[in-house]
């Protein structure tokens, strides 16, 4: 190889100069398709049947389309793409586990694919065992691995478990041996599926470290794939989108990323509305989950983008169909969906709504309060209970595709707590303040209940 | 010449490097767990060919005549063992190891391959146990022992043979494993193994020329071969001193030939669509 000329002009790659470097990954209108079988058997009597009745048995999935892009040495390229947009199948193309149907990949130098967790790793194996088989799988010899054993182990953080069997392991500590295997290994090109989710918060920060220095290194080339738009826009020289088995968008990260966040709402909103044309079509007879026949219709959508930082205000719609003649009230409840939890509620009375019949209401609702979430609205139509002042019925819910989940992504915030520290804070004060504050407010609640003496709880 | 060790060594390193970790791991992983271990190797067919011993030997009075023909089934036994063995395996091999294949590219004919090398192995452990039993049966040995390798060579690849085109098929219907079990016991009892072929000579008639047929078959061969040249070439019919015809002679050569030659044009052919279809 010529990596000791490559060491010499000591430049990082980046979108300007990458095209200096030479080839060392190209992919070539490649095309790729697979046979889902139709029939769920695969033994020789269903063969024998489909033969006889001229049938083929399967049916032919387009995966790939004429897909053609390089990657030149050094340079650290991103794919994404949605679930299902042939992402992990280029990969495999390129790590030549499938071959192409049409169209050539050409891959020059040494490539160390780290593509489902745990690359051929042995249970019943040790640790150290399993490095060496599985570095001689990646084609190191003996020699070689035991050049890079203590970097992998290190790197693990596995010092003390190497002499262990892999199944006295925890999943964590497979995964991060697994991934210090192919990252450790003396590769000329790193392609790795979906690794940032591995491990701990202390590895994540070890693994961000190592993208960031081999980012640096002209002679590592990486392709990655990732839903993580973050690690795109840190690591990548350059980015790829795969929309559908074709290169939708190739070049800079920024657009990228752009194109693949828009993608995706996008398609989630075609399939909602996909799924109501479905539903409209077959009839008005079965209504969609929480609805019936006294309201047909209840349905809350976002009419602001779905992805809002904290300062924006949040505006969606409700929509509802509802013809009885006695007043009713809508009642909207904000889910938390990652922490779980009713973050919010409008209360059954509060929301009176004044027009019958087909109709659509607007709402909006600040959001400084949240730190980063995903959140549902899930509206409910209600009635009030009858001999009962503050009680309603629900006539009505608005589930699964009639809610609306929108998303608060701010770089000011954290994704743990739900609540931001600009909108509340704890602060820390004097044990003198905290027990004449204490003591005041025992006084206070004394002389709010005065007539009915209770036991005091009395603090060490 | 070194450029031509170079050439190989580009050509074959890897897959020799690969085909040394499986072989490695199998051997370890074979008698995991078990308190004597590696032992076992030695240990399981030493008791094995005891009872063996005794049942065909001495129970049965199972026997050509000669008195050395208690070891001459066990080396037959053996060798058939490796057989069954190495296309047990073999066969099952591509899917067993599917989890490896669908992640790393790599030749996947060793996976087969390094079942064949397990296989071999135990063959060699187990012809040095014959070997024990051959001294203490008093064998004569006589210079026909240097034909020994060619013999196990030609056995070795017609198992891998038939090892790689049954693997091929595995990946597509699981059925062949079923089948071969039929098939094995089938071809086991068309082979002068378990009963010398003299048995079957003797009943004369249209038994005595089918008889002669068993051995056109490449496996009985070489297996007959395997035991004239090892232990007893004076009791063991082979297709040298059966046949005149040099076409007869020729035949399960070439049979082996052709099967090696088959099987590994549709392994080639098929390989790469191993990992998307298992």
């Amino acid at each position: 190889m010529s990596s000791k000329t490559m060491h010499e002009e000591k430049a990082v790659i980046n979108i300007k100069n990458y095209q200096e470097q030479p080839v060392i990954l190209d992919v070539n209108h490649v095309t790729k398709s697979f046979k889902l079988p139709t029939e769920q058997a695969s033994g020789l009597k269903q063969a024998f049947i489909n033969w006889t009745k001229g049938i083929k048995g399967y049916e032919l999935q387009q995966v790939l389309k004429d897909v053609t892009f390089q990657v030149h040495q050094g340079e650290f390229f991103g794919i994404v793409g949605r679930n299902g947009g042939g992402k992990s199948t280029l990969l495999k193309l390129i790590s030549q586990i499938y071959y192409p149907d049409e169209g050539s990949i050409d891959v020059r130098g040494k490539l160390v694919p780290f593509i489902e967790l745990g690359v051929g790793f042995n249970p019943e194996l040790t640790g150290r065992e399993n490095v060496y088989l599985n570095g001689a799988l990646l084609g190191f010899s003996h020699d070689e691995i035991d050049a890079m054993y203590d970097d992998i182990v290190e790197f693990a953080e596995l010092e003390d478990f190497m002499d262990q069997k892999l199944k006295n392991y925890s999943s964590g500590m497979q995964v991060r041996l697994a991934f210090s295997v192919a990252i450790k290994a003396q590769g000329d090109i790193l392609v790795l599926d979906e690794v940032l989710a591995v491990g701990d918060e202390a590895f994540q920060r070890k693994c961000d470290d190592f993208f960031t220095s081999i980012r640096k290194d002209p002679t590592k080339t990486v392709v990655l794939v990732t839903h993580d738009m973050g690690a795109i826009k840190r690591y990548c020289t350059r980015a790829m989108f795969i929309q559908d088995g074709e290169v939708a968008v190739i070049g800079d990260r920024e657009t990228v990323a752009e194109r693949y966040t828009l993608a995706n709402l996008e398609a989630q909103q075609r399939e909602i509305s996909e799924k109501q044309h479905r539903q409209l079509e077959e009839g008005r007879q079965e209504y969609p989950n929480g609805l019936s026949a006294r309201c047909p219709v209840l349905r809350t959508y976002g009419i602001s983008p779905l992805m809002l930082t904290s300062d924006d205000t949040f505006r969606f719609a409700v929509e509802y169909d509802y013809n009885e003649p006695e007043d009713f009230y809508l009642a909207i409840a904000v889910h938390d969906i990652r922490r779980g939890g009713i973050t919010f509620d409008t209360g059954p009375r509060k929301l009176k709504m004044k027009k019958h019949g087909h109709q659509t209401v607007y709402f909006e609702l600040p959001l400084h309060l949240f730190n980063n979430g995903e959140f549902r609205l899930i509206t409910s139509l209600r009635t009030p209970t009858p001999g009962d002042e503050l009680m309603t019925d629900a006539v009505g819910i608005a589930l699964d595709d009639n809610a609306c989940t929108f998303v608060v992504r701010d770089p000011r915030n954290m994704d743990y707590a739900l609540i931001n520290t600009r909108s509340l804070q704890i602060q820390q004060i004097t044990e003198e303040q905290a027990q004449t504050a204490a003591e005041e407010q025992r006084d206070e609640i004394q002389s709010r209940t005065d007539g009915s003496p209770r036991e005091e709880i009395i603090p060490e | 010449m070194h450029t031509l060790t170079q050439r190989l060594h580009d050509r074959y390193g890897y897959a020799m490097t690969v085909l040394r970790g499986l072989v490695k791991t199998d051997f370890k992983l074979r008698y995991q767990g078990s308190f004597l271990g590696v032992a076992w190797s030695v240990l399981k067919p030493l008791m094995l060919f005891c009872v063996m011993y005794i049942v065909f030997g001495k129970f049965l009075r199972m026997t050509d005549g000669t008195p050395t023909y208690p070891v001459v089934l066990l080396l037959g036994i053996s060798s058939w063992q490796f057989v069954t063995e190495t296309v047990g395996i073999g066969l099952r091999s591509i899917v067993d190891r599917g989890d490896l294949l669908r992640k790393v590219h790599f030749p996947n004919y060793i996976v087969v391959v390094s079942a064949s090398i397990g296989s071999l192995i135990s063959l060699g452990i187990n012809y040095l146990v014959v070997l024990i039993f051959a001294l203490f049966a008093h064998v004569e040995f006589t210079w026909r022992v240097l034909w020994l390798p060619l013999n196990v060579v030609e056995l070795y690849a017609i198992s891998l043979a038939i090892a790689l085109i049954f693997a091929t098929c595995y990946v597509y219907f699981r059925d062949i494993s079923h089948i071969w079990e039929v098939l094995s016991q089938l071809i086991f009892y068309c082979m002068p193994i378990i009963y010398p072929l003299s048995f079957v000579i003797e009943r004369g008639g249209v038994y005595a020329r089918v008889a002669r047929l068993e051995l056109l078959n490449p496996i009985a061969q070489s297996i007959q071969d395997i035991r004239h040249n090892f232990i007893a070439p004076a009791s063991q019919p082979t297709i040298w001193n059966t046949f005149h015809s040099p076409w007869a002679k020729l035949f399960p050569f070439a049979l082996t030939i052709l099967l090696l030659w088959f099987g590994i044009y549709i392994f080639r052919r098929n390989s790469r669509k191993f990992a998307e279809v298992m």
